[in-house]
């Protein structure tokens, strides 16, 4: 017997509801107090010093430009000075049992844990990303790296099997500004679970939670000199990974800085692991779950106001549906609210920094001389602090400098495309190669693009997901070496 | 009256095929004795940049064999090689070894041959895996080649050392673009001749000879050189750095040695196999 069709009603689009700026949101701010000293000096053989030269810098809070506290400008005799302490440290750091070294690392994870609110609301201070972010991801995800490579101190001879794995020594670690924290626990963590010691320089522009890491070191009891931190300008980390006594660089940051870096240290012999820049197409077919790959686009390009090196920073959308995704897209990025960071409510905070903001200005400026189209959500920029409204360019062609360089800033450029040939061509087109997305609904199609993309992460009907166990790191210029996973383990071990 | 030797005109094996230097310069190769043996060419930079394009050709292809046939093809070379053992090793010897240590030199290259097919399709499962991320989602990380990776073999073991090197690159599906020892070329001119009559296909090892200052700049700087796997000195380190920084190229060196520790089991496994592969990363979301 033929079953009878359900009744069919004609398809209708979704009511929608827009209620502009009728009601807006109360502020919601979160109050925990970051505990932020006046000042903070650099973290050497286990103590609080002042930089040799005795001159500090500030650090300010880049969604008002209030001065948040100041930190000693480490020079070259201090970073001399941490590499020694490092190396004093190395001979008994290394050579305790695993299962101690581990239990140092677990004590750390927890401390960060128990200080987490404190640690999200220093770091966005400091960084101006949302407290959202910071207290869901940046935090909880540092504390996650310690616990993860905690357990690997006392298994380090399953990581290559039938071979002798050993640590290198003293670590130069320098890491970037947009992840601060989570960048300290992705090279900290695997140094020290191997048995290595660590100088680490964060960025001038968002010390504070390195320094705050410095505290909880001491709560910890982790032995003097097992790791130091150097604050400064650039040069100061140029220094720390150009130092003798440095035998393995561990470098996070642009591109172009770390050719700069490997050019410094040719024929030293030095272990690297290379961090760098990306351009990641995210690419998006006919058949895609597109509400989905929406949110998926938004959150590539988005977190962090754009300020990832794996960010989804060119749209490759299939022509057929391009522009109700760009529509679609639109219509999402009118409600995502800019603001205070420390804002629970709020999406895109401050970018880091005036000159960060005038960069992505530039490129705003250069997108649209170049003939693309752009389009911004309507936003209120608060008196002080720098913000940039999250952009769009159409109309982008693989030769326009915004689909070319890296930005790092919350400017989507759309590119289409019609097969599956052309998107890769146009997806692989790139110096880069750090990390990809696809969204498509057909699995066989997944798997073909996930071999045939040059990138190290490849996200497919997701985006901007990190997990300790799962290795990142980039293809060509984007970089070499691995973080996370035993991947990243490895590269801070000597296997005979 | 004896009958005169036909001689040989050394031809280095590039793209599947035998060339002479687009430059047309070559040296007088003579054996330990002083006997003079034949003109070997010096490779150019031009040289260079046509075996990086055979081997970027090439490329694809080898990648997309199977692990099975990639180790199968291995082992066939080193059966050819088993049975020219005496060609091979009176090659060493006329160039100076002992007997006893040239044959030592050909067994081993022999076997290291076979010892990286039989990684062909094994390394996968110790490099890459399946990662416990916290949250629902597939994810996974496997390895693949980096593309065209040039390999500097040492002066010597002139073979060993090149087969050394070679192998756990071309068992992950890169190319290879391969400067033979300086000194002691002829091995690899012999080794040329005898990959043409293998199965593994024109372009995947590109042999060139030439002097190392001629070619080094160029190894170093070439971008579409993924990776640089090199038997090098201090000062020639420091221009492989310099040059691979422009492209952040991948670099391993292999510490120059005696013949005693290219023979020991050190001398192979499974981290020059994972030096010249790249780990990639896939995440999907668990669901409906």
């Amino acid at each position: 017997m033929a079953k009878s069709a359900p009744a069919r009603r004609p398809r209708r689009p979704a009511p929608e509801l827009q209620f502009g700026d009728l009601w807006p949101y109360d502020p919601a701010p979160e109050t925990a107090d970051p505990r932020i000293r006046p000042a903070y000096g650099l973290f050497i053989g286990g103590r609080f010093v002042e930089a040799e030269s005795g001159e500090r810098f500030d650090s300010i809070n880049p969604a008002n430009e209030r001065k948040l506290t100041e930190l000693a400008r480490g020079g070259p005799v201090d970073v001399d000075a941490a590499c020694r302490a490092a190396a004093a440290a190395f001979p008994r750091w290394s050579r305790l049992p695993g299962a101690e070294r581990g239990k140092y690392l677990f004590r750390l994870a927890r401390l960060l844990q128990d200080r987490a609110r404190e640690f999200a609301v220093a770091e966005t201070m400091d960084n101006g990303k949302p407290i959202r972010e910071t207290r869901d991801f940046d935090v909880p995800s540092a504390a996650a790296h310690f616990f993860y490579h905690a357990g690997w101190a006392d298994k380090l001879a399953y990581l290559a099997p039938g071979r002798t794995v050993a640590p290198l020594g003293v670590v130069g670690q320098v890491i970037p500004w947009n992840f601060p924290l989570l960048m300290l626990a992705w090279k900290i963590a695997p140094a020290l679970a191997a048995g290595n010691c660590v100088v680490l320089k964060p960025a001038s522009l968002t010390p504070l939670t390195a320094v705050k890491l410095a505290e909880l070191l001491q709560e910890a009891e982790l032995p003097p000199g097992v790791v130091n931190i150097v604050t400064g300008p650039g040069a100061t980390g140029a220094h720390l990974l150009a130092h003798p006594l440095v035998r393995k660089v561990a470098f996070t940051g642009s591109t172009e800085v770390g050719k700069v870096i490997l050019r410094s240290v040719a024929g030293a012999g030095k272990r690297l692991t290379m961090e760098l820049g990306g351009k990641a197409a995210n690419i998006v077919f006919a058949d895609a779950p597109l509400d989905q790959a929406v949110e998926g686009i938004v959150n590539g390009i988005f977190f962090n106001q754009g300020q990832v090196c794996c960010a989804g920073s060119r749209l490759l959308v299939q022509e057929s549906v391009a522009e109700r995704v760009v529509a679609q897209l639109r219509r999402r990025l009118q409600v995502l609210r800019v603001g205070d960071p420390l804002d629970k409510n709020t999406d895109l905070g401050a970018i880091v920094s005036r000159e960060q903001r005038d960069v992505i200005r530039g490129y705003l400026r250069a997108g649209v001389a170049e003939g693309a189209e752009l389009w911004q959500a309507p936003f209120r920029a608060p008196a002080r602090g720098f913000y940039v409204a999250p952009a769009v360019f159409t109309g982008v062609t693989q030769s326009h400098r915004i689909a070319r360089e890296e930005i790092f800033g919350p400017v989507l450029s759309v590119l289409t495309f019609r097969t599956v040939e052309e998107a890769v061509e146009k997806a692989n087109n790139t110096p880069y190669g750090l990390s990809a997305g696809v969204w498509t609904d057909k699995g066989s199609l997944i798997l073909r693009l996930a071999t045939e993309l040059r990138a190290g992460v490849v996200w497919a009907n997701t985006f901007n997901k990190f997990d300790p166990t799962s290795p990142f790191g980039g293809y060509k210029e984007s970089g070499f070496g691995r973080e996370g996973g035993r991947h990243g383990l490895l590269d801070y071990c000597a296997v005979t | 009256m004896p009958r005169l030797p036909v001689t040989k005109t050394p031809k280095p094996y590039v793209g599947g095929a035998f060339i002479r230097s687009e430059s047309g310069r070559t040296r007088p190769l003579h054996d330990a004795a002083g006997t003079f043996l034949a003109h070997v060419p010096l490779c150019t930079r031009k040289d260079l940049r046509n075996a990086v394009e055979a081997a970027a050709k090439a490329g694809p292809g080898w990648a997309r064999r199977t692990a099975y046939n990639r180790g199968q093809i291995l082992y066939r070379l080193a059966e050819m090689l088993e049975a020219r053992r005496a060609e091979f090793a009176a090659a060493l010897v006329r160039f100076g070894a002992r007997r006893a240590a040239a044959l030592r030199e050909v067994d081993a290259a022999t076997d290291r041959l076979v010892h990286y097919a039989g990684w062909a399709d094994k390394y996968e499962q110790l490099l890459g895996g399946v990662n416990p991320v916290a949250g629902p989602y597939f994810n996974f990380t496997v390895t693949e080649p980096m593309g065209v990776v040039g390999v500097l073999a040492p002066a010597a073991p002139a073979l060993l050392g090149l087969i050394s090197l070679t192998a756990p690159v071309i068992v992950s599906g890169n190319t290879a673009v391969v400067l033979a020892s300086e000194p002691q070329p002829y091995p690899a001119i012999l080794l040329g001749e005898l990959l043409a009559t293998s199965d593994l296909p024109g372009g995947v090892v590109n042999l060139l000879t030439g002097t190392r200052a001629d070619l080094l700049p160029t190894f170093a700087t070439h971008a579409h050189l993924r990776g640089l796997s090199a038997v090098a000195d201090a000062a020639e380190r420091r221009t492989l750095d310099l040059g691979a920084a422009e492209s952040v190229k991948r670099v391993r060196y292999t510490p120059d040695a005696p013949l005693a520790t290219w023979l020991g089991d050190a001398a192979q496994g499974l981290e020059p196999i994972r030096a010249f592969t790249e780990a990639k990363t896939t995440w999907h979301p668990i669901g409906a």
